[in-house]
Order: structure tokens, then C-alpha cells, then sequence
């Protein structure tokens, strides 16, 4: 477990670093394995090893995009990291305090300060409530304010995410996809808070109400001064909207730089493999372009590859690469860390 | 020249409580024979509705094709009796459905679901069939394809199952595929497998493919001719790359301006198109597209433009196609010098 051990991540806040960049929320190590039970006694007899050991940080104002396909462990991250599951192992600090050593009614205390929006905007808003009691409910729970000052400030809230503040009173399915995911993101925005994990925020939305989303979002972390931990599947969206991108395989994550050293410079075959499979809306470009085929399916996580976990899909594999663990470490500069998890990944630099 | 399939003015109409639903408004098309056309729209457009007109799945009631005529073979599809079109559907024109995850019924080996159709439309014997359907596994890329026919459909994993679907599909050499979203629940590499394995078995059978999606993307590595929907409508057809150079229609110019370029160096606002879809529930007199038209003048909520020629192949429903096209240019000039 190489990986696990390195404490550097690819932040200009590392701790060699000059800069002095306090880190909003550090990850370390963090674990998140769901055990699978069989037989009458239910005992354990495996575990799916959804998040197995990333650590990253993510500074106050930037957005850090994590990538990956279905099943890499990218949403379950974003969860752990909030404690919405209870991690295996590892650690989230939240401005230096420690969200897993923290007593109940304390972390309820933290919760405001961070909070998510949610990928479905179909099934994440209670049908049989009104828009202005789905927004005010975070307020009634943290017991913010009284039943006047709540009313004014959803209404605030649905003014800031362009929605109308007459709206108050309208139940979800009177709302269409892409208005139904700006009550979300309403939501998530009224108790103030200054991280907000986005798990797939746009992906069920039609192509021409992703970019109303997209663009609300930048919107609003300029102007509220937010942090984002931005959870897709899209890699163009994520490069649009992202400073920072880390890329997910199975539970590790591969790589991690500044956004246009992640795009233009992969260090990862996962990655490059991923960009190029990302379908370019024109033709003159898609006939000049070499796709990278992966073969096969990911593996599962409950039975993950020895070695590299990305090997037996890879186009550069040798023999370290099916025995040994490739160390996360940095192939950048100081200043300007470029974090890669392959044996090889010296060839692509 | 003769068409392969020609669908003319069709137009599908579903019956609710609440309305009717104009889901097709009097589409046109055609298709040669090893042609591919990719259908774009957003949910709600039509594309689906468009293809399983055509291939009468139409669930009636509440749907109803109301008019057009569907040409395949010197038949006119939409008059023939369900066991007459019975025998086209699955035999010579056959459908990729997009979820494979429901699409292949569940307590059924694969085997069983494969030889079904063959042994329905070419008349042989089960031997015969299954030998044939793991042939057919083979040549979409399954391993040990002999062995996984006794399989059930959870014992594959989401893109194998696409797989299946589409092997299903080729089984009885259809003249023409029909894919509905077929990617669209599959992750990126894995969908650049199966684009990669429609385009190889496209050369190698020499099928005709009508590739629908929201994707403008797969669209453009994958067809030779586009149309895009809204509301019903045809707004725009041309030639790939006609289509994405010479861009002549608003809504097909909100769409590539909504999408973030992967390849961009400097971050360029999303230009998003305002306004939410349409409501199919009113019967569209005006253009369908002018309540979220930068460029509507009072014409376009008047009177709703049919399909004229911009260029050779190239086909507009839009009163102000040239100023859409100017900025298009504009667009495509100042993406060519960020790349």
C-alpha cells in the first residue's frame, strides 16, 4: 500500500511547499470498504473496496473535479468525505478539525458548513413538500432563524439560483429537470455553507440545460466564495469547470495536477485512454483523432487486480506492474505537482 | 435512385388525459442503402418516438401515427398487417434499445433470446441457431462466446450486454440497424468500444445504421448525414460535416455552444440555451424554437418554417438561417484559433 503512505498530494499546499494556502479540507487515507455477507450467520466473507486509500487536499475557492466511471468509488468518496458514511479508515479535516474524531452533535454543528447536491434532481426532492419547506428544511433542522426570517431567506435563495420567488409555494413535479436541480443547489445553499460536494450535478440533465447548471454553479462559488469537490463522469464539463482534476481507477486515485496539465499532459494510461475516448462534437477533428480501445470491463472492487489495479486493462503493463503497487508520487514540479500512480509513467512525461 | 427507406411527413400523436401530445410532427427522410443517419435531440424531441413509428412499436393507445407514409422495400410499412410487419421488424430492419440493463429479459439464457428471432425469421433449426448466435457473440467481442449462451443476462456486465443487444440484432442480417441511445448508460471507454464495433460491423455487413442520440459528439466520429430534432420537427439535416461547419440552424448552434470544448486551452463561457424544452401538449403553430430564439423576429411567431435548402444537402427550418450561419462561422473561426 504504497499509495496510502504519501503524504504529498498534489496541492500547492503541500507540506514542503512556500506557500502558505491553509487547505479547506484534507483528505487522508480515507477507506470506505462495504462488507458482503453470506450464509445463514451472515459472515463477512469479502468487502467491495469502493474507496481504498485516496488523500488529496482542496483549498478555500478552488473546484476539484473527480472523474472516473461508474463504480471507481468517486460518489462514495464524495459521501465519505461529508460522513454521510462512516469511513473504514482514514481522515477528513474540515479547516484543520477532524470529522471522524468528532462527537455527534459537534459534527451536526459542521454539517452547515458543508453540504451536497445531489445527481438526480427526480428523486432528491420530497414529492409531498413544498419547494419552500424542501429549501427551508436545513434551516429548521440547524434551527436557524424563526418561521419569517426562513420564509425571506428561501425566497432569497430562489432568487439567487433564477428561480422565481413566487415559486415558494409549488410542489417538484410542477418544475422541469434543470429547474428542479436549481432548488437543489438552493438547498444546499441555505445554510450558508462553504463546501459543497456536486455529485453528478448535470449528468441527468438535457444537453441544453447542462450549461444553465454549469454556469449557475460558477456563478455562485465566485460570488459566495465556495469550494467545490465536483463529482462527473463528463471529462469536458469537469475540464470546463475544475482548477484541479483527480482521476479515479477503482477506488485509488491515478492522477491529480492542475486541470490543463491533467488534459494536455496525461501521466496516467488510464487517463489517456479516458481522454481519448471522449467523443469530439466535429468531424474534422474526430477523423484525425487516435482512439485509445480499452479492452475489456473494470474489475470488480471486491476483487481487485494484484499489483497495479489498472494492469490487466493496460496497454503498457510489464511484470512490476502485476506484483507491485505503483507509488502515487510526484512526476511535476514543486510548485507545480503532477501526482501519477503508474510504473511508467516516466515514458509520458 | 430508389431509397432504401424513405419516411415521409410521418407524424405520431399520443392521446392522454391531459392532451394531446405532439410528440412527431410530420418528419421526412431517407435513407441509402449503407447510409448512416444519426437523429440528435434532447429528451422530448422525438427521435425515439420518430424511429419506433417506423418500426410500428407505437403502444396504441394511447399512440397513434396519424399520417406520413414509411417506404421500405416498395411497401409502405405503416399499411401493413401486424404479422406483415412482423416479419420486417427483427429480420430486415432491426433496433439496439438504449438500456441494456432492461432490454434483455432477465429469466431467459442468452442463448434462448438470441436463437428466438432466427429461428422465427430464417426458418432453421435450434442447432443451428445457437451454433449461429455464438458466431455472432464472437464477432461483437464476447470471450468464450460459446459458453456464456446458457448464461442469464445479470451474469454480464453493462457493456457486454450491449453487446448481446446488438448481436441479437445483426442475427438475422438486417438492411437496416436502428440504435436508440445505445451508449447512453454505458461509461465513456466503454462506449467508444461499442462506437468502435458498430462502425467496423457497418463496413463489414454493409448495413444501413440510424444511430439516435443527445450527443453531438458520438454523432460526429460515427455518421455520414445528421438530423436534428426539436419538438417534433426536423430543424436541420446536412452531411456530417456540412452540419458542424456550415451550422444553419439556431438550435443546433445553442446546442454545440452549450458544450464545453475538451480541448480548449482558455475557459470560454458556456453560452447556454435559455429558456426550458417545449411543451408538446399545445399544438405548435409558430416555430417550436422561437420562445428560446435569440434571432426570432416576429415572423417566426407567425408562421412555423418548413425544411427549405441552404445548401446541397443541407436543409433548414429557420426564417433567419443565414444570421445563425454567420455567427456559426464566427464561432467556428475563433475555435480554430484557440486550438
Amino acid at each position: 500500500m504504497s499509495q496510502t503512505n504519501t503524504a504529498s498530494n498534489g496541492t500547492p499546499s503541500s507540506q514542503d511547499s512556500i506557500t502558505e494556502v491553509k487547505p479547506l479540507i484534507e483528505v487522508r487515507n480515507l477507506k470506505k470498504h462495504f462488507p458482503i455477507r453470506r450464509g445463514v450467520l451472515q459472515r463477512q466473507v469479502g468487502a467491495v473496496q469502493a474507496v481504498d486509500g485516496v488523500s488529496f487536499n482542496i483549498i478555500k475557492g478552488e473546484t476539484l473535479g473527480l472523474v472516473g466511471e461508474s463504480g471507481c468509488g468517486k460518489s462514495t468518496t464524495g459521501r465519505t468525505i461529508l460522513q454521510l458514511l462512516s469511513p473504514t479508515d482514514g481522515d477528513v479535516y474540515l479547516n484543520g478539525h477532524s470529522l471522524t474524531e468528532m462527537g455527534r452533535s459537534e459534527l451536526r454543528k459542521q454539517r452547515r458548513r458543508m453540504q451536497m447536491i445531489f445527481q438526480d434532481p427526480y428523486s432528491s426532492l420530497n414529492p409531498r413538500m413544498t419547494v419552500g419547506n424542501i429549501i427551508g428544511e436545513p434551516l429548521l433542522i440547524h434551527n436557524i432563524g424563526n418561521a419569517a426570517s426562513r420564509r425571506e431567506r428561501v425566497q432569497e435563495l430562489l432568487k439567487l439560483v433564477g428561480l422565481n420567488p413566487y415559486f415558494i409555494n409549488r410542489y417538484p413535479h410542477e418544475f422541469s429537470g434543470g429547474q428542479r436541480q436549481r432548488i437543489g443547489v438552493a438547498r444546499a445553499l441555505a445554510t450558508n455553507p462553504s463546501f459543497i460536494v456536486a455529485d453528478e450535478p448535470i449528468s441527468a440533465l438535457d444537453v441544453s440545460i447542462q450549461a444553465q447548471v454549469v454556469n449557475l454553479l460558477d456563478d455562485l462559488k465566485s460570488e459566495l466564495e465556495l469550494t467545490y469537490l465536483f463529482i462527473a463522469h463528463d471529462l469536458s464539463m469537469v475540464r470546463y469547470i475544475s482548477d484541479r482534476v483527480a482521476v479515479m481507477y477503482l477506488g485509488r486515485i491515478v492522477e491529480l495536477s492542475e486541470r490543463d496539465e491533467v488534459y494536455d499532459h496525461p501521466l496516467h494510461p488510464y487517463t489517456q485512454a479516458l481522454l481519448s475516448a471522449i467523443p469530439i462534437p466535429d468531424p474534422f477533428k474526430e477523423e484525425k483523432r487516435q482512439r485509445i480501445i480499452l479492452e475489456g470491463d473494470v474489475p470488480s472492487p471486491a476483487n481487485p487486480p494484484t499489483g497495479c489495479r489498472f494492469h490487466p486493462r493496460c496497454g503498457y503493463a510489464t511484470d512490476v506492474c502485476r506484483v507491485e503497487d505503483p507509488e502515487f508520487r510526484n512526476l511535476g514540479t514543486e510548485n507545480k505537482p503532477h501526482m501519477a500512480a503508474c510504473h511508467h509513467a516516466e515514458k509520458f512525461v | 435512385m430508389t431509397h432504401l427507406l424513405e419516411v415521409r411527413n410521418l407524424e405520431t400523436r399520443f392521446f392522454t388525459e391531459e392532451g394531446i401530445v405532439h410528440a412527431v410532427n410530420g418528419i421526412t427522410y431517407t435513407l441509402n442503402e449503407g447510409e448512416s443517419l444519426g437523429i440528435v435531440g434532447e429528451s422530448g424531441s422525438g427521435k425515439s418516438v420518430g424511429v419506433l413509428s417506423v418500426m410500428g412499436l407505437i403502444p396504441n393507445p394511447p399512440g397513434r401515427v396519424t399520417a406520413g407514409e414509411v417506404i421500405y422495400g416498395g411497401r409502405d410499412l405503416l399499411k401493413l398487417t401486424p404479422s406483415e410487419m412482423r416479419r420486417v421488424r427483427g429480420h430486415e430492419i432491426a433496433m439496439v434499445f438504449q438500456d441494456p440493463m432492461t432490454s434483455l429479459n432477465p429469466v431467459l439464457t442468452i442463448g434462448r433470446q438470441m436463437t428466438e428471432a432466427m429461428e422465427l425469421h430464417l426458418s432453421i433449426d435450434h442447432e443451428t441457431a445457437m451454433k449461429r448466435a455464438a458466431e455472432l457473440l464472437s464477432m461483437v467481442g464476447l470471450p468464450n462466446a460459446a459458453d456464456r449462451l446458457n448464461d442469464y443476462p445479470h451474469q454480464f456486465s453493462g457493456g457486454q450486454r450491449q453487446r448481446v443487444g446488438i448481436a441479437m440484432a445483426l442475427s438475422c442480417n438486417p438492411s437496416i440497424l436502428i440504435a436508440d441511445e445505445p451508449t447512453t448508460a454505458l461509461d465513456v471507454t466503454i462506449q467508444a468500444q461499442i462506437v468502435d464495433l458498430v462502425k467496423r460491423l457497418k463496413e463489414k455487413i454493409g448495413m444501413a445504421v440510424i444511430w439516435i442520440t443527445h450527443d453531438l459528439g458520438v454523432v460526429a466520429s460515427l455518421v455520414e448525414k445528421v438530423a436534428v430534432m426539436y419538438s417534433g420537427f426536423i430543424v436541420e439535416t446536412a452531411p456530417v460535416h456540412e452540419l458542424y461547419q456550415n451550422t444553419s440552424h439556431p438550435y443546433t448552434l445553442g446546442l454545440l455552444e452549450s458544450l464545453p470544448k475538451v480541448d480548449a486551452k482558455t475557459k470560454q463561457r458556456l453560452i447556454p440555451i435559455q429558456g426550458l424544452p417545449p411543451d408538446l401538449l399545445k399544438e405548435p403553430r409558430h416555430c417550436p424554437f422561437a420562445p428560446r430564439c435569440r434571432y426570432a423576429v416576429d415572423q417566426c411567431w407567425e408562421e412555423n418554417p418548413s425544411l427549405k435548402p441552404v445548401a446541397p444537402e443541407h436543409y433548414s427550418a429557420c426564417w433567419r438561417w443565414e444570421n445563425a450561419r454567420q455567427d456559426a462561422r464566427q464561432r467556428m473561426m475563433t475555435i480554430g484559433e484557440v486550438a
